[in-house]
């Protein structure tokens, strides 16, 4: 057991600690490293879960009432001789996004990366609270299986969505749901758990544990943007728990918040979900953004370009983040003139969005670009990010969102976020920091293939579904061809399946890099990027505790290529106390 | 792949794929100089041997430069977003001569009802029909929209209306179409099994011809009413097309 002791000088200090045992020391761990490659196993396994679905998914909707492959696997309440069943379908739908947003993405954003880069890049040896630390990582676990095993409950998973709209997700008698849509709550509420403590910790070792010199403007943005998202996770997730509890007592002991038959009202429940809901997504998109500042930063060996902008567009679109909830709510019959006001919010926090875009590609600027796998997601990221965001307008504009609310139009600009977006830049991280979690590199080679086959094959599945959505199909449909103005969209459908068949195994090229890199891959350095932020400054990977001595720091995060430093392109953040920086040019 | 709408058939039609046309304008060039700039920068500025990064930490004007062409354009297009917006969706939009009709969703058909000759609904003289909505073109239609059970949504593509319609409610919801054909009823929000097989059928008629129609549903229901009626009235289609 390791402890940490204050100094005089203030400077924390770890003490030696004997020697732990393999359960203590890996499966119910408080070191913050762990806990954090804890979570990416984890979130990479429900990676995978939501990815199959997604199969299944695009099976039905290529070759609609068609026999899956080993459809006889599946029990004749999901698949009789193998064809999916209508009621399969929704439980599909709504089990992809609740794995993707909340197992996946917001635990490979928060779980993994919080937790591993926060002590690391402010210079403390372990977050402020440990064993909270590890007890988040422990209620994320049964929260999955709970969700998992819905399936296998009769009535089969929730079929309501991963909104889950009320009446529908409370009675039993519309859905066809009954267990699975409780557990489904269940889950959520004790992720939603995970996640509040998983903040807690993160905010007070930001706010209280920076090394010396680690000013808040000299901390990289990759913090920043953890500690805004920790944030809008404890202000919003509290939210949903509550929405979620009177949910389940609307469904198990006779309330009626929600069911307008006993006098409940139901646009209640979409008004707590997206009170909730947007700053999620929010959550699901600022993490991404701060590894992408510095990945491009150290690929293009230059600082980061308008720092304090990014700051500031990062506070700005949390803050925003939640005034914009009813825009998900325009046609919802929600009193017209609350359109009118969510519309103003939403058009403004498009902005701060096209801030950070145009500083990415100051960034990229007169560079030195290096294109290694970690810089091609990032480059990737704000590719595929910006037509997501500019399909966000089109949205925005209340009017216009009469015609593509619920329709494939939002189905593609959610996936050109959270998956161009999101995802991409979690590509990035991992292949960045791999290294420095395992102490080996992942294959650079095979890197840069996975890149290239997911860029055109994940453009290939989702771009045609702008197309999909403007010509009027909505979301959500088990089988478009009963209506005339979807009638021509059958080879589109076909050509999107096909595709993400493609994406979806070029994704065992990413996964067979990582395991075997991860025992067989080239032994890593302390610093292969040359990186300047505090985590470079220690081996791959660090000692329990992360440094004999707290670093002190002298420069900001961000300083490639200073003209006062000449013997090397970078300045690592605890040396060089001569040099001024930023740099007087 | 076709980046356009379906047929604009509605006379506020226009003013929403205005909109879409502007946003299509504008977000096309933004997506054309960013996407642009990026592969140019990728090229232009591959490390070469030799080579140092400029070092610079941003540039004020630029920040400002880049904050208000953005902020004006959005600015720009919620003032005149908020102004159609009011004019479809707004509380008292609908146009006072507009026919009524009554909708309601249910799992999984949508059950209209007319308001017959008085053009007054809920008088003695309304009548309904399943998964069938006719309305006469060249007149505002407002709708009161209700569910009785979850939450549905009354989507025309071609009218560019859609309204959810919420169990507890009933929501006003107007559309003029500009011409006469057979269109659809589709379900724009999740309702349980039979989501994707909620449709009706939209049979929009010349004016006159309208008439005529309303003339035969009534007489036929008186008929089917006397006991000894001759006439059958078939008011039901299979769910759709």
């Amino acid at each position: 057991m390791a402890t940490i002791v204050a100094e005089p000088t203030g400077v924390p200090v770890v003490e030696e600690h004997h020697e732990m045992s393999f359960i203590r020391k890996y499966i119910f761990s408080s070191d913050h490293k762990v806990i954090g490659i804890q979570f990416l196993f984890l979130s990479l396994f429900f990676l995978l879960m939501g990815g199959l679905l997604a199969m299944l998914m695009r099976w039905q909707l290529a070759w609609p009432g068609r026999p899956m492959p080993f459809g006889g696997l599946f029990p004749e309440t999901m698949a009789p001789d193998g064809i999916m069943l209508p009621e399969f379908y929704i439980s599909l739908v709504t089990m992809h996004g609740t794995f993707m947003v909340f197992f996946a993405i917001m635990l490979l954003l928060v779980g993994v990366f919080a937790n591993y880069l926060i002590p690391l890049q402010i210079g403390a040896p372990d977050m402020a609270f440990p064993r909270l630390n590890m007890l988040s990582f422990w209620t994320a676990v049964p929260a999955g299986l709970i969700a998992l095993a819905s399936f296998a409950v009769e009535g089969g998973a929730a079929g309501a969505g991963w909104t889950s709209y009320a009446p529908l997700s409370a009675m039993p008698e519309y859905s066809g749901v009954s267990m699975g849509q409780q557990m489904w709550i269940v889950s959520l509420v004790l992720l939603g758990l995970s996640s509040i403590l998983g903040s807690t910790n993160y905010i007070t070792t930001v706010i209280n544990m920076r090394a010396p010199g680690m000013t808040w403007m000299r901390m990289p943005l990759t913090v920043w943007a953890l500690f805004v998202t920790a944030i809008l996770g404890l202000l919003a997730m509290p939210v949903l728990s509550g929405g979620l509890i009177m949910l389940l007592f609307d469904q198990t002991i006779g309330t009626h918040f929600f069911l307008a038959e006993t006098g409940g009202q139901p646009l209640l429940w979409q008004h707590l979900f997206w009170f909730f809901g947007h700053p999620e997504v929010y959550i699901l998109i600022l993490p991404a953004m701060g590894f992408v500042s510095e990945i491009l930063a150290v690929g293009s060996r230059k600082p980061v370009f308008g720092y304090k902008a990014m700051v500031g567009a990062i506070v700005a679109i949390a803050v925003l983040g939640f005034m914009v909830w009813g825009h998900h709510m325009f046609q919802s019959g929600m009193n017209p003139l609350l359109g009118t006001s969510f519309m103003v919010s939403t058009l403004v926090i498009a902005v701060p969005s096209a801030i950070k875009t145009f500083n990415w590609m100051g960034t990229m600027w007169r560079g030195n670009l290096h294109f290694h796998t970690p810089m091609l997601f990032a480059i990737g990221f704000v590719m595929l990010f910006v037509i997501g965001g500019l399909s966000g307008i089109f949205m925005a504009s209340a009017p216009f969102d009469i015609f593509i609310h619920d329709t494939y139009f939002i189905v593609a600009h959610i996936h050109y976020v959270l998956f161009g977006g999101a995802l991409f830049a979690i590509f990035a991280a991992i292949y960045y920091w791999f290294p420095k979690m395992f102490g080996r590199m992942m294959n650079d080679r095979w890197g840069k293939i996975h890149f290239a086959l997911t860029f055109i094959f994940f453009n290939l599945v989702f771009f045609p579904m702008h197309t999909q959505g403007l010509a009027g199909m909505m979301r959500r449909l088990y089988d478009t061809s009963g209506y005339t103005h979807t009638a021509d969209l059958q080879g589109t459908h076909l050509l999107i399946t096909i595709s993400a068949f493609a994406l979806f195994a070029t994704g065992a090229i990413f996964a067979i890099n990582f395991f075997w890199s991860m025992f067989k891959g080239e032994k890593a350095p302390p610093n292969p990027w040359n990186a300047t932020s505090l985590e470079w400054q220690t081996p791959s990977p660090p000692r329990h505790g992360n440094w004999e001595q707290a670093p002190v720091v002298y420069h900001g995060p961000h300083e490639y290529s200073h003209p006062d430093v000449t013997d090397k392109d970078w300045l690592a953040q605890n040396e060089r106390p001569d040099v001024v920086s930023p740099a007087r040019h | 792949m076709n980046w356009s709408l379906p047929e604009n058939i509605a006379t506020y039609g226009g003013k929403i794929d205005a909109i879409f046309w502007v946003i299509t304008v504008v977000t096309g060039i933004a997506f054309v100089l960013v996407e642009v700039g990026i592969i140019w920068f990728c090229i232009k500025y591959r490390r070469r041997e030799g080579q140092r990064a400029f070092y610079t930490h941003g540039s004020k004007s630029l920040e400002i430069l880049w904050t208000a062409v953005p902020a004006l354009a959005m600015v720009a297009l919620g003032l005149y977003s908020a102004s159609v917006w009011a004019q479809i969706k707004g509380r008292n939009s609908a146009p006072s001569e507009s026919l009524h009709i009554a909708v309601s969703a249910k799992q999984f058909e949508w059950n209209v009802t007319y308001a017959g000759a008085d053009e007054v609904l809920g008088t003695s003289d309304d009548f309904s029909t399943r998964n069938q909505l006719h309305f006469p073109a060249h007149r505002p239609i407002l709708v009161w929209l209700e569910s009785e059970d979850v939450l549905h949504s009354f989507f025309i593509p071609q009218l560019r209306v859609k309204q959810d319609a919420v169990p507890g409610m009933t929501i006003p919801v107007w559309f003029e179409a500009t011409k006469a054909g057979d269109y659809q009823i589709g379900c724009a929000e999740l309702c349980g099994l039979g989501h994707y097989r909620m449709r009706a059928r939209v049979k929009i008629y010349e004016p006159a011809a309208y008439e005529v129609w309303v003339e035969e549903q009534i007489a036929a229901r008186e008929a089917s009413a006397e006991p000894t009626a001759l006439a059958t009235v078939n008011e039901h289609s299979a769910g759709g097309m």
